[in-house]
């Protein structure tokens, strides 16, 4: 069993104990705990299910690598799932749940999926839900999403915050094990600012652990050389230092980020969760050790099968023993490391089975003296045992896996060498090297990540370098730091690294199988992935039906995916890879590393960016009157309008008929003042809106308006609006709601890279005016009664504009209509909008006044015929498909978009146009319905001839009324096509004019 | 995430500051152009992978659009220019033959 030794544990604070719940079993821990240590301290081994064959798994590891001990964290609003056991640490209170089982950990239905392993090979996904095509519905596609996925997404909104923080500093080192300390100090020697990061909760690293006891620093031994470096780095005014803090990504030019946890580990406190770095740093120094690899054989799954090295921080670091009697399975000397701390610390290690020959150095001998059996030249066959660990059996590491021996035991430490973490090296193109010797990819420090500058801007240290022991890592980290602060402008002091001891191992033999032959059956429950279950067959089996890439492979089999990314199976399932296509392991090459280095929250990400502060919205200066008058508003661009105003017990749709009435028999008012009006000024203002518009501006009359088209270079209608000439230097052009900043951008993109010499100036005064539209029959009444300027037919007639005063407001008027009635759009200074509004709505109350929203405006310009840039566009829309031909000028030589329209492909008879559509029975036909043709294409489906634009119920008319764009839909006039909809009725509609209402123009031209 | 110096208010920005433009130095080509030309106006760029010149803008700092020249594999900038010019200033293009001897783009050597 595993338990908790009454010796070790170095982190935990034995005089407290806390409680937590595990499946609502409430167990005890200490301060300093992981969950994981304080999990095995419970004997709870068993911690989750398999992804795919739900078989048992437990704690593998003691970081950030760790694959199976993936729980849910927390309930209701701090819900959380897929949280590492390893690097949660233990606070009171905490509740987690095991994951992927069903109906419990101890017995899971899902087991079943084990025996059937032989089906579910690599790639089954794929090869096995192909057929019959009507099964993916209804069959495959329900199982797999019951069946896919870690953990269960959060239901509650987060009721946690977090934050962003950027930060800039000289140098980044990231990573706070002896490297990063010596690298930082160096560094900051030098005067530079330093900013130093450990994602754990303690300084010192692996070293604290392996080298404590053994090793010394200028000879001192390394945990009292960790408290000294730790304190004067602390005391230097350019270091900042920081704990929880994980460096997550590299990018361009020295960006990172970098990932903090603040209060994971004290839920009460006050403050953000999680706060995420974005630092700019100057050059970046990753001190982020090393990864411990598993071994491949048979069993090496079941729970009580450990990573050496984590076996050792359990006693050491927490003072838990994960087993009684613990078998050492290696192909290095390190592992040794573990057997001697097991045995000082009285527990059983019944047998080290070394894969080497030779077996190991000093280490070895040690363990030897201590009394502790070695085999050389062994392997394990098979690991017995299913929720635990019972015995191994022992076979010939250059056999086939004939059991030789049989040990009884409960646990098995493992190791199969070490691989640097190059993550963070790789995230930017920082390169590899395949290191024979230690059998591992390590930087190449000829080939960084490159900025600006085109030097490179991350240094590798210590083992995460390559350096392998202790006097190495310190040298290496002391360069390192050294090297950074010259290349980041700073004169490093001259001084050498402090002096440490090393460890004379003996070399490392490459095991990538155990035993090197094992038959079919041993391989077949030899894991390579713990946390996707791929196992060495699954990896042959890709080779052998042709994933000879690894990313390839890696996406076949799901090697390394999920959240641990692979962290401890990419290397063995590359070399397995390698070996079954005959090729050296560099040849093969790895995956790509991706940021982040482990899963960093949403929260995080987000960080204040949630709810109001999300995105920031836009608000007219009569706002606040519209919310209060039942606004039922609706979101267009960043701004919000009035779909309609509704009445207390009205329905929306009720009000926006009564709109439209109210509009065409008496008067409405619309707030316009999020219309797009840029001002553009200068002796070629002309020239420049004749390049731009389809139409010609620059004959236009100042006091006069026209309605304008733009296109983009490819001829695709872009935007529309009202051009309105105030002087001979100067135009005020509306753009759509929407277009307001794209129209600015395209404008200011054509005067500065192509006409530059054009004296143009182009400004955005959206925000400077409030536009009220006044509509209706009795507009000019209304405007008559306030008085101040004379608005009849022959002084502002139809497309012509004025500036004076309407009620004591200075303001200018324009005489044009989106509607086809009378109206009058009159800009106003913003900071008069609301008293503006408030006076026509009190003086236009005899006339029946009433506010309308942009669904009234939609039908009104539907039934006139008016096209919606967004509704009738879609960017493959160009003026000709919507007949509006009379704005494209013939006389023009060229404007944007001219000599697109003249492309084959442009002028094609067949090109869908623009045509009304009058269902045959009154109703409204369905938004985006298709019109069928005869006949079927090349994929079985029926031709679609046309397709609706838009379409609405029209008070006015009483009937539905719509426009669409159909194949030679204007000479087809009469005809009646059919709409099928997604409700399985067939909609059928008679082809008819665009403009369904008062199609002479009468009522606005009055 | 990229760094550009602004030419016009010497800003030094992050990408997020910036809006890309595609390639730079395009000629344009409008009503009277061939068929062909007009094409290659409109779809045809270079794709390197190296030396390349780019439109930016610094949308949301100074407003300006201009050019760099930067590498696409290593992400080196050599150097940023306004954009009222039909081709680099010569110092840019001869930092560049400096660093790598032997670059083309387009006609550029």
């Amino acid at each position: 069993m595993s338990t908790r030794l009454s010796t070790h544990g170095r982190l935990i604070d034995r005089s407290q104990t806390i409680k937590f719940t595990f499946n609502g079993k409430w167990m005890r821990g200490h301060p300093g705990d992981t969950l994981a240590s304080a999990l095995l301290a419970n004997d709870q081994m068993l911690v989750g299910r398999s992804f795919k064959y739900h078989r048992p798994r437990g704690i593998v590891a003691s970081g950030a690598e760790e694959p199976n001990a993936l729980v849910n964290m927390g309930k209701g609003p701090t819900f959380e799932p897929n949280q590492r056991a390893t690097t949660t640490e233990l606070f009171d209170g905490l509740t987690a749940t095991s994951q992927n089982h069903w109906p419990s950990l101890e017995f899971d239905v899902g087991e079943i999926n084990a025996s059937l392993s032989r089906f579910l090979p690599a790639g089954f996904y794929y090869k096995t839900f192909m057929y019959p095509r009507a099964f993916w519905k209804h069959v495959y596609e329900p199982f797999i999403r019951q069946s896919a996925g870690l953990g269960q997404a959060p239901k509650d909104r987060d009721a946690d915050t977090y934050e962003h923080f950027y930060a800039f500093t000289d140098i980044l080192v990231i990573g706070g094990g002896v490297a990063g300390l010596q690298a930082a100090k160096a560094a900051a020697d030098s005067g530079a600012k330093v900013l130093l990061v450990e994602q754990s909760s303690a300084w010192g690293g692996r070293a604290m652990v392996d080298q404590v006891d053994s090793e010394t620093v200028n000879d001192t031994p390394v945990d009292k050389f960790v408290e000294e470096i730790t304190a004067e780095l602390a005391a230097m005014p350019n270091v900042t230092m920081r704990l929880r803090m994980m460096g997550a990504g590299v990018y361009d030019h020295g960006y990172v980020l970098a990932y903090e946890r603040l209060n994971d580990h004290q839920p009460d406190a006050d403050g953000p969760r999680h706060r995420l770095w974005r630092i700019r740093a100057k050059q970046t120094i990753t001190a982020t050790g090393a990864i411990e690899r598993p071994l491949s054989f048979a069993g090496n799954d079941v729970p009580g099968v450990m990573l050496a090295s984590a076996v050792r921080d359990y006693v050491v670091n927490f003072g838990v023993s994960p087993g009684d009697r613990t078998v050492i399975a290696t192909n290095n000397d390190d592992a040794y490391l573990t057997a001697i701390i097991l045995k000082k610390a009285g527990l059983d290690v019944p047998r080290i089975i070394d894969a080497r020959p030779e077996g190991g150095g000093a280490l070895m001998e040690e363990a030897k003296a201590l009394g502790i059996r070695v085999d050389l030249g062994r392997a394990i066959a098979k690991v017995k045992g299913s929720r635990r660990v019972t015995k191994v059996q022992i076979c010939n590491q250059a056999g086939e896996g004939g059991v030789l021996d049989e040990v009884a035991c409960d646990a098995v430490a493992m190791s199969g060498g070490w691989s640097p973490v190059v993550h963070l090296w790789s995230h930017c193109g920082g390169k590899l090297l395949w290191d024979e010797g230690h059998a591992m990819f390590r930087p190449d420090g000829d080939n960084p990540p490159r900025g600006a500058s085109g030097e490179g801007f991350v240094r590798c240290a210590g083992i995460a370098n390559g350096a392998m022991d202790l006097a190495a890592v310190i040298a290496d980290a002391h360069e390192a730091g050294k090297a950074a602060a010259k290349e980041a402008g700073f004169t490093p002091k001259r001084s050498k690294a402090p002096a440490a001891t090393s460890r004379a191992d003996a070399a490392l033999l490459p095991v990538w199988l155990m035993p090197q032959g094992a038959k079919t059956e041993l391989r077949a429950k030899s894991w390579l992935d713990f946390q996707n279950d791929v196992k060495v067959t699954d990896v042959q089996l890709a080779a052998r039906e042709g994933f000879e890439s690894v990313e390839h492979t890696k996406r076949y089999t799901t090697l390394g995916m999920a959240t641990d990314q692979g962290k401890l199976s990419n290397i063995n399932g590359l070399a397995i890879l390698s070996d079954a296509l005959g090729q050296p392991i560099p040849a093969t090459g790895t995956t790509t590393f991706r940021p982040p280095y482990t899963p960093i929250s949403m929260g995080a990400i987000a960080g204040e960016a949630r709810g109001e502060v999300f995105q920031p919205i836009r608000r007219t200066p009569m706002h606040d009157w519209h919310d209060a008058n039942g606004a039922d508003w609706e979101p267009v661009g960043h701004w919000r309008r009035p779909y309609a105003f509704v009445r207390p017990g009205e329905s929306v749709e009720a009000a926006v008929m009564r709109e439209v009435t109210n509009t065409r028999e008496s008067i409405g008012l619309l707030d316009a003042s999020t219309l797009g009006k840029l001002i553009v000024k200068g002796p070629d203002a002309g020239r420049f809106l004749d390049m731009l518009y389809t139409n010609m501006m620059s004959t236009l009359k100042p006091g006069r308006c026209r309605y304008g088209l733009m296109c983009t270079e490819n001829g695709f209608l872009t935007d529309d609006g009202v051009v309105a000439r105030i002087d001979e230097d100067t135009f005020l052009c509306h753009t759509t709601t929407g277009g307001a900043d794209r129209i600015h951008a395209h404008m200011e993109e054509w005067l500065q890279t192509e006409w530059w010499d054009w004296k143009v100036y182009v400004a955005n005064v959206t925000e400077q005016y409030a536009q009220v539209a006044v509509v209706g029959p009795k507009a000019r009444k209304l405007l008559e009664k306030l008085g101040g300027m004379d608005v009849s037919a022959d002084e502002l007639p139809f497309m012509g504009w004025a500036d004076g005063t309407i009620g004591g407001f200075a303001c200018r008027v324009y005489r044009i209509s989106f509607s086809g009635e009378l109206s009058f759009e009159i800009a106003v200074k913003a900071s008069d909008g609301q008293a503006f509004w408030d006076a026509l709505m009190e003086a236009g109350s005899e006339f029946g006044i009433q506010p309308y929203g942009t669904e009234c405006l939609h039908i009104m310009r539907a039934e006139k015929g008016f096209i919606m840039i967004g509704d009738e566009t879609d960017g493959t829309v160009i003026p000709q498909d919507l007949g509006l031909d009379w704005a494209i000028s013939k006389k023009k030589e060229d404007y944007l978009g001219k000599r697109a329209q003249e492309r084959s492909h442009m002028t094609d008879p067949n090109r869908w146009k623009l045509v009304g559509l009058e269902t045959v029975d009154g109703s409204v036909l369905p938004d985006g319905a298709y019109a069928v043709g005869p006949g079927k294409n090349a994929n079985g489906q029926r031709n679609m001839i046309g397709r609706v634009t838009s379409t609405y119920h029209s008070p006015t008319l009483g009937r539905g009324i719509a426009m669409g764009l159909v194949q030679h839909g204007p000479d087809r006039m009469g005809e009646v096509l059919e709409f099928p909809g997604t409700d399985g009725k067939t909609y059928k509609a008679k082809i008819v004019s665009p403009i369904f209402y008062d199609p002479e123009g009468e009522k606005q031209n009055v | 995430m990229l760094m550009l110096e602004c030419p016009y208010c010497g800003v030094t920005a992050d990408e997020t500051e910036l809006s890309p433009g595609g390639e730079a130095h395009l000629t344009r080509f409008g009503p009277g152009a061939s068929d062909d030309e007009f094409h290659d106006y409109l779809f045809m760029r270079e794709n390197p992978k190296g030396v390349h010149f780019e439109r930016w803008r610094h949308a949301y700092g100074c407003g300006k659009w201009f050019h760099a020249a930067r590498a696409t594999d290593t992400l080196e900038v050599f150097g940023t220019y306004p954009a009222q010019t039909t081709k680099p200033p010569q110092e840019i293009l001869d930092k560049i033959s400096a660093k790598r001897p032997g670059w083309t783009w387009r006609d550029l050597k």
